[in-house]
């Protein structure tokens, strides 16, 4: 065995610490990057990845590293509207199909079935066609698409609190349904919400991208990691592999951090095994 | 015997019912977000024709789309035409959107086909080993594997391949479904699966990861149930114990994740088609929505309901043949 300084549950906060550092830091640097930064330079285009350039330049003699930067910070601002929208929509739904009316339930049941019957991609494209394109129709899209997990997740968990028996006595003594609601309900759900949201902003990261990829979305002269990799592809067969490979691995490191944050929350918050 | 084909019948009859409800709501939705979209199918139809459209051409097709009545009734309208077999014409394709569909829908099969073949058994065996071996070196490596691949998007995945096999390696084609500039019928199967590969496994690389870990998951659990000590006391090795007792247990499972998985596939194909321009269902969607294309978009989306609702039939029903705490529940 490895022996360990601190305790695991010390060991779980520094790494989910870490992770929402640089995830903050790669935000922060896409958000207060200064406009020169994204500039193309025709003298130094379609250069290899070198010290100057981290990514490499694209055809343009734009600097791929900033622009992914920027594209990434991009990204994960609509990620996080997108998982708050959805978050929003699916505490709304699991608590009206838990609130005890049997039409509710089978009405927000049936929303979720119909949201699931049709595969997520071509969902989106369709609202995002619907909204003309642009940022509107991808959060739109998106957030669409994202609260049925969730909103199933609220609505067991309700269920199961609701037959808990403080919650019954409680009801006996006479407290209102609100009443309860924040103070006997509310603090379970909300570790599980913010987990579960923590855990939808990866997902939401990957869908933007792959509708920017496919031309919907952000407009082409955006730096957006979709755009840029839809651009790669043509590029491709002259042998041009860095705006293809590198910006992407930035994508998938993003998405693993964040996906690493949520699981480190998850192991804090879940009481069953916050105390291992 | 009877029983369990009375049983079944229910299920599926029960589903159907479901089923249709889920795609008239589709169809629904469907219509009225293409409704509220600023492109207008008749403006677009006449765009893409040119001046080549006579009145009588512009008058059939603003009859198909109900221009001048309101809007319950156009989407009656629309409705009643398409349960006639009748999806309207392809501005992009000028053609019917319903042979569109028809055509693209074999390679589609195909490549979904192969890649569902290929993440299922990969998915199974690897969960396999995983739970067999669970907790030491070859399980936590193809775990990490696992939880890295599913956050890779499908369209990188696929941009990779690409790159690695077709321009570096040279020994897979850059795209397309047969190569370029050959004749529909001289193409042979060779080449139709020599230009399927790297998309098929780009689009299984999306999925068998999911179905690998959920494998894994209750391989384990069922290996350290009580029948399994029992046969371990008994003397039986792991690999028999892996036959007899623990296959039987996860195949089902596995399986109908697999088929309840179809979503997911579809959804994946969108990309992989794109990437590798392979022209199935996937990439005439994405070319449809781009290029205004409504009745093409409108087929296409109810087509991937069909095909996902398909696909739950399915895992319904594996879980109603293999699941006897479902069983019992139904009888």
């Amino acid at each position: 065995m490895r022996r360990r300084n601190g305790n695991r549950r010390t060991e779980l906060v520094l790494l989910a610490a870490v992770c929402a550092a640089v995830l903050a830091v790669a935000y922060g640097l896409g958000i207060f990057l200064p406009a020169e930064a994204l500039e193309g330079n025709f003298l130094q285009a379609g250069q290899p990845p070198s010290l100057e350039h981290f990514f490499g330049t694209d055809s343009l003699g734009r600097d791929l590293f900033w622009r992914t930067l920027k594209g990434l910070s991009v990204s994960m601002a609509v990620g996080i509207a997108a998982s708050l929208v959805s978050a929003g929509v699916a505490v709304l739904a699991g608590l009206a199909a838990a609130s005890g009316s049997k039409i509710a339930d089978a009405a927000v049941g049936w929303l979720t079935d119909l949201v699931m019957s049709v595969p997520h991609t071509v969902l989106v494209l369709l609202i995002s066609f619907a909204l003309g394109r642009g940022l509107l129709g991808l959060l739109a899209g998106i957030a669409a698409t994202h609260w049925c997990s969730l909103a199933r997740l609220v609505r067991g968990e309700v269920l199961k609190l609701r037959a808990c028996h403080y919650v019954a006595l409680s009801r006996r003594l006479g407290k209102s349904g609100g009443w309860i609601l924040i103070h006997h309900l509310l603090p379970h759900l909300l570790p599980q919400l913010l987990v579960g949201m923590v855990l939808t902003f990866p997902h939401a990261i990957l869908h933007e991208a792959s509708i920017s990829f496919l031309g919907y979305g952000l407009p082409p002269e955006q730096p957006a990691i979709g755009i840029i990799l839809s651009e790669s592809l043509r590029y491709l067969s002259a042998g041009m592999w860095w705006p293809a490979l590198l910006p992407g691995a930035a994508l998938v490191l993003l998405v693993l951090l964040a996906d690493k944050l949520g699981s480190c929350l998850e192991r804090l918050l879940d009481p069953a095994s916050a105390q291992e | 015997m009877k029983g369990t084909v009375g049983r079944l019948a229910r299920i599926v009859a029960a589903y159907s019912i479901k089923m249709v409800l889920l795609l008239l709501a589709v169809s629904a939705v469907a219509f009225v977000l293409v409704t509220a979209s600023p492109v207008d199918p008749v403006q677009q139809y006449v765009l893409h024709m040119g001046t080549a459209v006579s009145s009588e051409q512009r008058e059939e097709i603003e009859d198909y789309w109900g221009v001048d009545e309101p809007p319950a009734e156009r989407y009656l309208h629309w409705l009643s035409r398409v349960l006639h077999g009748d999806l309207g014409e392809s501005s992009l394709y000028r053609r019917p959107v319903a042979d569109i569909i028809g055509e693209r829908f074999l390679n589609s099969l195909a490549l979904m086909a192969a890649a569902w073949t290929l993440s299922s058994l990969l998915g199974f065996g690897l969960g396999c080993l995983m739970g067999r071996y669970r907790g030491r070196w070859p399980d936590r490596l193809l775990k990490s594997l696992c939880y890295i691949l599913s956050s890779v998007p499908a369209f990188w995945l696929g941009l990779v391949l690409l790159l690695v096999f077709s321009v570096w390696l040279g020994w897979f084609p850059i795209g397309f479904s047969s190569p370029i500039g050959a004749l529909r019928g001289e193409v042979t199967l060779g080449q139709r699966l020599y230009h399927l590969a790297l998309p098929a496994l780009t689009l299984s690389a999306l999925s068998f990861s999911n179905i690998a870990l959920h494998t894994r998951q209750k391989l384990i659990e069922v290996l350290e149930s009580d029948y399994v000590l029992f046969a371990r006391a008994r003397g039986e090795g792991e690999w028999a114990i892996l036959r007899r007792h623990g296959l039987r247990g996860v195949l089902f499972p596995a399986l109908s994740l697999a088929f309840a998985s179809f979503s997911e596939l579809f959804g994946g194909s969108v990309l992989a088609e794109t990437v590798f321009s392979y022209p199935g269902l996937g990439s005439a969607v994405a070319e449809a929505g781009l290029g205004g294309d409504v009745p093409l978009l409108l087929g296409i989306t109810l087509f991937s309901a069909l095909f996902v609702c398909v696909g739950n039939l399915i895992a319904n029903l594996l879980y109603g043949v293999v699941d006897p705490k479902i069983r019992e529940v139904q009888e």
